[in-house]
């Protein structure tokens, strides 16, 4: 068996399995394309598994933690068979390291090839970074922007420097610091639905923030969270377009900002 | 004490609806972030002090009754008398029965979360004791007759303006300037021969020190000591996981609860305890009891999904740094102890079937853990909640069944496409301009935000055409 170091090594090409996500798929393919193009630019050789659905997270922050080990138990042996994977989300990605060896505690022999699949599950951003050592070249976006540290990305999976670094190749690009950067924009999946309100004051407070950074474009790497903030910024009349960042890196953003119509 | 009746979404639309409370918690909040950042940073060793103190709390914890024993037996050595009691109920009739026996008319107390837990400011009125609270956000809420909002500023839901007005109306010499140091100099000239008069003092503590018997209690306002040294007994209720070996493991706890909670490097005051006025001593009570209080407690310890909250040094930093308490403050949360800290206490308190929205109100972002001196795992322990509440049958039908309608469908990829692509279509037809004002079914969201119209064919249907590939 390959030991975890060997793990990391990535076989040239690497076989990268792209988990789109339920958002990107129904809402914004085009963050999946950007995230396609770009894993194919640093070199991956990288494939869709045509069987992939959800990581099961929603149940999982539900307590419903039987249903959560069905997903993940089909998520672990679809995925299982290749060198990464990687999604265009800390959420997801968050879900699959961190969670899953919780959801299946129960079971010590899937709870431990959770472990070992999530040992090479990456976001798209820190994938890019520390794995395959990429730096975008030849893309411009002539924008001041500003970016929303996405939580789990952040404390779950340590995602900070990685899309800066990134975002720091773009030619034309101004970074605008963003107050409360790293402050919960109030999505929280379910929590949005369930408690809209309170939901809506803290989104009310981040949308309030973005507009005093005087950036004309949010970014950021989890498309829940920039819906949520999109969706805000667009009720309050704000002119500020929202992008994932893959969309920006890839150089894809001649498609339309999230919500504005195509 | 138990969760208010009133329905947990009632609360939060009336603190959502509250101008002025949210004036009063973003003062408060925003100071004591801004604070904790600059102490943290100013002491670069927070990380390994961090480890360490919740290494000697995990130690206490796993040794619990071990300590407790010891610090019976030093405590008793020192001349205090000390108490158990399993129950809050039980540790409130053991405090006004020790009142009662001194025959107390007029007792003062020094803020202690504790004695809110079990209902202790409720236990002396109804004995018809007199009771004073010498903190002086203690004294604000017990002047305005609701409860503390927050665990280290019990008051922090009332404006300065509010309390100016609350003490003109309330205090025999009022201040006249309308200036903090005035209201505070109201306050010690209302409160001073209360302090002097008192038969007996309750206050609770930070610390037990096992191997002396003495308890520790910090206070920002040196009320401790006054309130403590006058009156002829002295009673301290403290939780059993406040224990500690001995005096430096307290100290390592205190350099990280003086930062977490105000962001000072030291606190302003720390006064121990130990034993009752000995021969020779000036002042000091004539009898001290300790009461030792369980309360649930050593179910938590037996319960690897609790345990760890038995680390919290109450220091309010969690709450400081939750987006949703920020929102609402403390009474929303309708328990003792407020924020992602009271939202995991609350149900083991009053039980879940009361206060499981707690756990669900929370977006999981992890912010609580980042902040917490002794790294609990607060996100994970609420998760815990959520989960023992779906095994409990407490959350809605609609939920299961929605839940389970949704694996059942991602369990079976090309029923999952297809439906992907009708959501697809029906959301196309409510959008305009790219966005979705409102829609059936999409309303929780859409009262709030627009919601975008999505992009086209689903990204499984486009690439499953070709698209994206490379040969």
């Amino acid at each position: 068996m390959a030991s975890p170091r060997d793990l990391l090594k990535p076989s040239t090409p690497p076989r990268v399995a792209l988990f789109v996500t339920c958002l990107v798929d129904a809402m914004r393919p085009s963050v999946g394309f950007a995230a396609l193009k770009l894993l194919q630019d640093a070199g991956c050789k990288v494939e869709v598994p045509m069987q992939q659905t959800c990581c099961g997270q929603p149940a999982f922050n539900s307590g419903d933690t039987r249903d959560t080990a069905v997903l993940a138990r089909r998520f672990i042996e679809l995925f299982e068979p290749y060198d990464y994977v990687v999604a265009p989300s800390g959420s997801c990605v968050g879900m699959t390291r961190a969670h899953y060896p919780e959801a299946l505690a129960e079971d010590t022999d899937w709870a431990e090839r959770a472990g070992r699949l999530g040992a090479r599950t990456f976001e798209l951003m820190s994938f890019l970074v520390d794995v395959m050592h990429y730096r975008p070249t030849g893309v411009t976006f002539s924008a001041t922007v500003t970016y929303h540290d996405s939580c789990s990305g952040l404390r779950e999976l340590g995602v900070y420097e990685q899309p800066r670094a990134l975002l720091g190749a773009v030619g034309g690009l101004e970074v605008k610091p963003l107050e409360g950067n790293d402050v919960c924009c109030g999505f929280g999946g379910t929590f949005c639905v369930k408690y809209p309100a309170i939901s809506n004051a803290v989104v009310s407070e981040k949308a309030a923030a973005i507009e005093r950074s005087g950036a004309q474009v949010l970014l950021g790497g989890d498309l829940g969270c920039l819906i949520n903030m999109a969706g805000k910024l667009r009720r309050d009349g704000s002119p500020v377009r929202a992008y994932h960042a893959a969309e920006v890196l890839a150089g894809m953003v001649d498609t339309s900002s999230i919500g504005e119509k195509g | 004490m138990q969760t208010s009746v009133v329905s947990f979404q009632a609360r939060v639309d009336a603190a959502l609806a509250d101008p002025t409370l949210k004036l009063a918690i973003d003062r408060t909040t925003g100071t004591a972030e801004r604070k904790r950042t600059a102490a943290v940073a100013a002491f670069p060793q927070f990380e390994a002090a961090r480890d360490r103190g919740k290494a000697i709390k995990d130690h206490v914890i796993e040794h619990l009754d071990h300590y407790l024993l010891e610090f019976e037996r030093n405590a008793t050595a020192s001349g205090a008398k000390v108490h158990w009691a399993s129950s809050a109920d039980e540790a409130s009739r053991i405090v006004v029965d020790l009142c009662r026996r001194a025959d107390a008319k007029r007792v003062t107390r020094v803020k202690s979360m504790l004695g809110e837990e079990i209902g202790l400011p409720h236990a002396l009125d109804a004995a018809g004791i007199e009771r004073f609270e010498t903190d002086l956000a203690e004294h604000i809420v017990q002047l305005a007759g609701d409860r503390p909002s927050h665990i280290v500023w019990p008051s922090m839901h009332r404006t300065r303006e509010q309390v100016s007005v609350m003490f003109k109306k309330a205090h025999r010499v009022p201040h006249r300037e309308e200036t903090i140091e005035a209201m505070v100099d109201s306050a010690r000239r209302e409160l001073r021969d209360k302090f002097l008069s008192a038969d007996v003092s309750i206050s609770g503590a930070n610390f037990l020190i096992a191997d002396t018997g003495a308890t520790c209690t910090v206070t920002n306002e040196g009320n401790a000591e006054l309130t403590t040294s006058p009156p002829r007994m002295h009673i301290v209720t403290a939780g059993i996981e406040k224990l500690v070996p001995s005096l430096p493991h307290a100290f390592a706890l205190l350099r990280l609860l003086v930062r977490s909670a105000t962001g000072a490097d030291v606190t302003q005051y720390t006064t121990f305890h130990c034993g009752p006025r000995q021969p020779g001593d000036h002042d000091g009570p004539e009898e001290f009891h300790i009461v030792l209080v369980d309360n649930g407690r050593t179910k938590m310890l037996a319960d690897a999904g609790l345990r760890e909250m038995l680390r919290c040094i109450r220091c309010g930093a969690c709450m400081n740094h939750c987006v949703v308490f920020r929102q609402l403050g403390g009474h929303a949360y309708g328990g003792t102890y407020p924020g992602p800290m009271g939202a995991v206490l609350t149900p083991v308190f009053d039980g879940l079937e009361q206060s499981r929205d707690l756990a669900h109100a929370c977006t999981l972002n992890g912010k609580c853990q980042e902040v917490c001196p002794v790294n609990i795992p607060l996100p994970t322990l609420l998760r815990g909640w959520r989960d023992r509440s779906w095994r409990d049958g407490l959350e809605p039908a609609s939920m299961r069944f929605g839940l389970g309608v949704f694996t059942f469908v991602a369990s079976r990829p090309r029923l999952y496409r297809l439906g992907a692509a009708v959501a697809v279509r029906v959301m196309r037809l409510f959008g305009l301009g790219g966005w979705i004002r409102s829609m059936p079914g999409l309303g929780a969201w859409t009262a709030y935000r627009d919601f975008p119209v999505p992009e086209g064919r689903t990204f499984m249907a486009r690439y499953a055409s070709g698209e994206g590939r490379r040969s």
